[in-house]
């Protein structure tokens, strides 16, 4: 009973253009969980992870949840700043004083710190979104199709990052069509056709 | 000292973005000289009636270039999603909000006070008015920013949101142009001219003290669709 959740969802019902997206969706997320939201395209996946965000409030029920980072199709990453200024505003925004280099570098973007986004891959610019996962220090991460654009090594580097995120009492909920192919994967499939809006798998 | 830091981290992005484009910075700059001349020119050669006009001419066209450079305050940053970023992050959202802000009025509202004696010059506004449009132009054009910050805020969802940004804003500018343009007119006329000025500051001081936190709203509004 006194298990700490990062997020908790109770009673959550949101309708889009007259169909139900998730109708009476309870859902709990611990520490150490790692979640893989799956479901067809408009199911809602998006919407689910925007309105846990707080970019979305056109649903009903409640939704309570632990301090986190919401990484959208749209990474964040200004192509008129360099990898370097762009995590350096993010640590600003958040109040840390860490070093955006040792992220940088994990990410694989040494000796790309000082050029133009713009003057990078697509690839490369979402890399700077994660290297922001590492500066951010937030106990829950949402995840929306985080493998977009990403190489081989970057989708590697995605599940390193969510698998040391897990095992040190983080939790992840990650929209994706590709399974990650984690172990200790939870799933929630939203847009299992009116029986039940959202089925859970355990 | 992290709240100070967030303003100043915002600021300094701002600057690194504005040095990143400059020719879009250089835009309302450049509109404001074109049209300039072009009063200049369909004046009919006649110093009198443009020296007569010249505070509105000048006013209208500042107030139309804070517009021009208005479009392009939040756009680019909901674009790349920063914007999002922004708002999920900042705690609390006002102050790099009010960084934004500031950073437009610097490369609009203060760029053209600082142009504005060239304007002056082209218009035959007498020189002896000149500290009094100065004046005007430094304590009323952050207003315009403040005020316009709350329109380019409700409308950054907006594919095409430039004439709407414009109905939206623009009768809220009128106060600040009726008071800017009259205080010079007065100071042309030689009559005592303080009592615009306070207005206007009046102005710029409510703004300031209320436009960051609307404009926050406006952006939590914008993004939640």
């Amino acid at each position: 009973m006194m298990t700490t959740h990062l997020l908790t969802l109770s009673g959550l019902a949101c309708q889009r253009e007259g169909r139900d997206l998730f109708d009476d969706l309870d859902y709990q997320v611990a520490p150490g969980d790692y979640v893989e939201l799956t479901g067809p395209n408009g199911s809602g996946k998006s919407t689910l992870l925007r309105s846990i965000a707080g970019l979305f409030a056109d649903y009903s029920g409640a939704i309570e949840a632990a301090p986190l980072l919401y990484v959208g199709h749209r990474p964040a990453v200004s192509p008129l700043l360099s990898p370097l200024d762009n995590c350096q505003w993010f640590l600003d925004l958040v109040g840390s004083d860490a070093d955006p280099l040792p992220a940088l570098a994990r990410v694989g973007l040494a000796g790309f710190e000082e050029i133009l986004c713009q003057q990078l891959s697509a690839g490369q610019q979402r890399r700077v979104a994660l290297a922001r996962l590492i500066l951010a220090q937030r106990p829950l991460w949402l995840l929306d199709e985080p493998l977009t654009a990403l190489d081989d090594s970057g989708q590697r580097l995605v599940c390193q990052l969510i698998e040391q995120h897990v095992e040190t009492g983080g939790a992840v909920v990650c929209a994706t069509h590709q399974s990650l192919g984690l172990s200790a994967t939870r799933a929630l499939v939203l847009g299992e056709r009116q029986s039940s809006t959202a089925g859970v798998v355990a | 000292m992290s709240v100070a830091g967030v303003f100043v981290g915002q600021l300094r992005r701002e600057f690194k973005l504005l040095l990143q484009s400059r020719e879009e910075l250089a835009n309302p700059l450049i509109f404001l000289f074109l049209a300039l001349t072009l009063f200049a020119l369909g004046g009919g050669g006649s110093p009198e009636m443009l020296r007569d006009f010249a505070p509105a001419i000048i006013w209208v066209l500042v107030l139309l270039a804070n517009l021009l450079a208005l479009e392009g305050l939040f756009r680019r940053d909901y674009d790349d999603g920063s914007l999002e970023m922004l708002v999920l992050m900042a705690e609390p959202l006002f102050l790099p909000v009010l960084a934004k802000i500031l950073a437009h009025w610097i490369y609009s509202g203060l760029a053209m006070t600082v142009l504005a004696p060239l304007a002056a010059l082209i218009l035959f506004l007498p020189a002896e008015v000149l500290p009094t449009l100065l004046l005007t132009l430094l304590v009323g054009t952050p207003a315009l920013s403040l005020i316009g910050a709350i329109g380019a805020a409700l409308t950054v969802s907006l594919r095409r949101g430039g004439v709407l940004l414009a109905l939206l804003v623009l009768p809220l500018y009128v106060p600040v142009l009726i008071f800017g343009a009259g205080a010079v007119v007065e100071a042309m006329a030689g009559i005592e001219n303080m009592a615009q000025i306070y207005w206007l500051l009046v102005i710029t001081m409510v703004a300031l003290t209320i436009a960051p936190f609307l404009v926050s709203a406006a952006l939590k509004i914008s993004l939640e669709q």
